[in-house]
């Protein structure tokens, strides 16, 4: 063939796969050993240690009072966090917002919340009560002398409620846990606010949008990639201290139906056990729910497609 | 929008699309703009040239307000921007009424800023839904037709981020467009780009000019500049140093400054 090169060859049979021998890691498999033989100690343990008592644990894990204790538990963990992030956007909101009196209320929530415990919380507002017979609530304020002016009695009806039918036990305690909780997402939102790139601002300036319809289309919306995942960490913290309103009180909450039923039948550490397994599984449940939540507010990015790829080698996703 | 109507509107026909009187702008104590005097006529292209930081990006966000000027009057299309003005007073523009003097204008910039979480199609109907209150189905349809114009049809339900940097930044044109803008501006649409993805931006862009769009370019594509432009404008250091027809100031430009940036450039 003189005068031409040919480069491409146009029949040519595609070049054989590679076909390499892998790089061996026998770290991993010394490292699974020890890990198998830990496990297997552990379970023996569990299936040969008396003081489990599993059958107790089965029979008594789902009484009626405790699986109403479980809906207290996701109840308040659900409105809580509801309530809290509500909070925290518009606190996060007033934080950003530039005018200073905003920006200084919102902090000064945060520091008050972020600085006293939830337990010291929900003792306090179960105690609300000797403050006041009636709160007002509604925001408006001198209601009754409005009222008086006008000659109607607003203060019974509207605008407040009578402080011992309203805070009562449950209310007392999602208060306590839902204000708390504000303080923490007020930070977390500022968070992802402040990631979001400050050009989408301006393009969303420049095409005549408000700053409100902004924040709600634009900015939230990227924003809440940084926000989620520790919004779930927050959601996990919630479902464990809603255990704290015990002390507002509020009884039939899961913790302190299962610790009851051990303290009445003097088996406590199986009722321990089983209180284990219960948080287990609603934060498991909870733990789906999150990456359900990540994978649609990561449309658009890169990362879509590997965080689901990534799931499914843990065996959660369904699917091949 | 709440100008005595007749004053803006004969202003809006006969008037230069964009007038700027000694317009000034500082940051902190660093003076950026040291009194810019320019006229955009209707349906004019001015491409715009300086060295970097010479205050460029910083006049064009003072034409759609998103920088406050603080000192001179600039108006778009017989607006003033960002205030009104009664008797000898001035008095600052609301948001909302500067949202809507925004809405006559375009922007389009450097790094394309789509929004990452619409797909294409969002992209550019968001705004019309939002913003004009058009019913979703004009809004599709509208957006389909112009993503078809910058030549993206068969990428309408891609996000940003699988789009190359030409295509997105034809798509942040077509989003501008659908505000069905009377200005636009591009602040070096094409500098984040790989070589080879600027032509298809600069065609959208000639295509526009060709339409009869008002445009205000800062561009450092002299070849766009030579073949699109009406008028080309070198700034430096805060100032216009030299004003002219792009033919006239590359050929031939009158000032030393002028000459050292086209040296260096061309
Ligand atoms: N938001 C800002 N705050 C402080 N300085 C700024 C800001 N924006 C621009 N500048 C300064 O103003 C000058 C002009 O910037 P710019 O208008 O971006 O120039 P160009 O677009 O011509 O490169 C630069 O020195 C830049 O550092
Ligand atoms: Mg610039």
């Amino acid at each position: 063939m003189p005068g031409s090169v040919d480069t491409v060859k146009p029949d040519a049979a595609p070049p054989e796969a590679i076909k390499a021998v892998p790089v061996r890691h026998p770290g991993r498999w010394v490292a699974v050993a020890v890990l198998a033989v830990l496990a297997a100690m552990f379970v023996h343990m569990l299936v040969t240690n008396k003081a489990f008592q599993w059958s107790f644990i089965i029979d008594n894990a789902f009484r009626p009072n405790i699986v109403e204790g479980v809906r207290t538990t996701v109840l308040l963990t659900v409105l809580s966090m509801v309530i809290g992030v509500v909070i925290g956007v518009v606190l996060a909101i007033m934080r950003l917002s530039g005018n200073p009196i905003l920006s200084g209320v919102a902090w000064l929530y945060t520091w008050f919340f972020r600085a006293v415990p939830r337990l010291v919380l929900a003792i306090l507002f179960g105690n609300m009560g000797i403050l006041y017979t009636k709160y007002h609530v509604g925001g408006v304020p001198f209601s009754e002398q409005v009222g008086d002016l006008l000659g109607v009695d607003m203060s019974g009806t509207l605008f407040s409620i009578n402080a011992n039918t309203f805070l009562t036990g449950f209310m007392a305690g999602l208060l306590a846990l839902a204000l708390s909780e504000g303080a923490y997402m007020a930070e977390i939102v500022r968070a992802g606010m402040l990631s979001v790139d400050p050009g989408q601002n301006e393009a969303a300036g420049a095409l005549g949008m408000s700053r409100m319809q902004t924040l709600r289309r634009i900015v939230l919306p990227q924003a809440m990639r940084v926000i989620v995942p520790p919004t779930g960490n927050e959601t996990i913290a919630m479902l464990k201290d809603t255990s704290l309103v015990a002390f507002v009180p509020v009884t039939n909450e899961l913790f302190f139906q299962l610790k009851s039923v051990g303290d009445k039948s003097f088996n406590v550490f199986p009722m321990l056990v089983a209180s284990c397994m219960w948080y287990l599984v609603l934060t498991s449940v909870l733990l789906v729910a999150q990456h359900y939540i990540e994978r649609y507010f990561a449309r658009g990015t890169a990362l879509a497609g590997e965080r689901r790829a990534g799931f499914r080698a843990l065996g959660f996703g369904g699917g091949k | 929008m709440s100008e005595p109507d007749g004053a803006a509107k004969a202003a809006g026909t006969a008037g230069p699309m964009v007038k700027a009187e000694a317009v000034h702008k500082h940051f902190g104590r660093v003076e950026v703009l040291k009194g810019i005097d320019l006229e955009v006529a209707s349906g004019e292209v001015m491409c715009v040239i300086g060295p970097s930081g010479s205050g460029k990006s910083t006049f064009l966000r003072c034409i759609n307000h998103l920088e406050k000027i603080d000192a001179g009057r600039l108006w778009v299309n017989g607006h003033l921007m960002g205030y009104r003005q009664k008797g000898d007073k001035l008095y600052e523009l609301r948001d909302k009424e500067v949202s809507a003097q925004r809405r006559e204008i375009g922007m389009v910039f450097q790094r394309f800023n789509l929004f990452p979480h619409m797909t294409a199609m969002e992209n550019v109907y968001e705004a019309p839904i939002r913003v004009r209150r058009e019913g979703r189905g004009k809004a599709r349809e509208r957006a389909a037709a112009l993503l078809e114009r910058v030549g993206l049809g068969d990428r309408k339900d891609s996000y940003p981020s699988q789009l190359s940097g030409g295509q997105q930044q034809r798509v942040a044109i077509a989003r501008a467009l659908a505000m069905e803008p009377k200005l636009m501006l591009f602040d070096e649409p094409t500098s984040a780009l790989d070589p080879e993805l600027v032509g298809e931006v600069l065609e959208v862009m000639k295509q526009l000019a060709r339409d009869g769009m008002t445009m205000v370019v800062v561009t450092h594509e002299m070849g766009f500049a030579r073949e699109v432009g009406d008028s080309l404008v070198f700034m430096d250091d805060g100032v216009v140093v030299e004003e002219g027809t792009p033919r006239d100031v590359l050929a031939d430009p009158r000032h030393q400054r002028t000459r050292d940036f086209l040296s260096k450039v061309l």
